[in-house]
């Protein structure tokens, strides 16, 4: 009976995300695929419009050319996980609690985006997200693809 | 005399060093993004003191911000 009820909690919560430490991120790995990196917090309203967007591209776009990279900059990790029991994410999820990445990478919205070319190269940068945008970003993703 | 500016001087330097570091981060607007941080967060209250504003100082405006605090509006 628990058994059961644990497998019904798993298929019907939203959360399909992996999480992994900041430290365990290599951005070189993802060499030969678009990348589109979001960094995004809980409390962040525009963060929250711009997951059902993200889970679509990664329905849209080919995996083995295409990934979504998310950076999570809760000082919290339960509000994370908080966030990611109401909102599906269909990517990976990096946790910078302190930070760190994005000093590195002078971020200065929430949430900004970054769209990496096939050799890793950055080709944009948006910050805030606007879904009267969403045609915009695609056009550029497809560009690179 | 020298002396004295030499302290002089850096009193200078400590007091306005300290405004160097100032505001949070984008990633640190946890709790300034919060609906209760917003100056029109009470919306009868705004409206209210908006109409005094304009009745008795024919003045309007300027009560509230674009966005949440997460600096991204």
């Amino acid at each position: 009976m628990k058994k059961s009820l644990l497998l019904l909690l798993l298929v019907i919560s939203p959360l399909k995300a992996e999480i992994y430490d900041i430290n365990r991120l290599d951005l070189k790995s993802h060499q030969g695929k678009v990348v589109y990196l979001d960094f995004w917090a809980s409390w962040c309203k525009p963060c929250k419009e711009s997951f059902p967007w993200m889970n679509s591209l990664l329905a849209k776009y080919p995996a083995d050319s295409f990934t979504i990279i998310t950076i999570n900059l809760d000082a919290e990790t339960d509000a994370m996980h908080r966030f990611l029991g109401k909102v599906k994410a269909d990517f990976d999820i990096y946790h910078d609690a302190s930070g760190q990445i994005a000093e590195q990478f002078e971020i200065e919205g929430m949430p900004t985006s970054y769209l990496f070319d096939r050799s890793g190269k950055v080709v944009k940068k948006h910050i805030g997200f606007y879904t009267k945008h969403t045609g915009k970003y695609e056009r550029e993703i497809e560009e690179l693809l | 005399m020298t002396a004295k500016y030499h302290w002089l001087i850096l009193c200078v330097v400590i007091v306005a060093s300290g405004c160097s570091s100032l505001g949070v981060k984008p990633w640190e607007r946890n709790v300034l993004a919060q609906d209760d941080m917003l100056m029109d967060a009470d919306a009868i209250d705004l409206a209210l003191d908006e109409h005094i504003y304009f009745s008795k100082e024919a003045s309007s405006g300027g009560q509230g911000f674009a966005g949440g605090g997460c600096g991204c509006n």
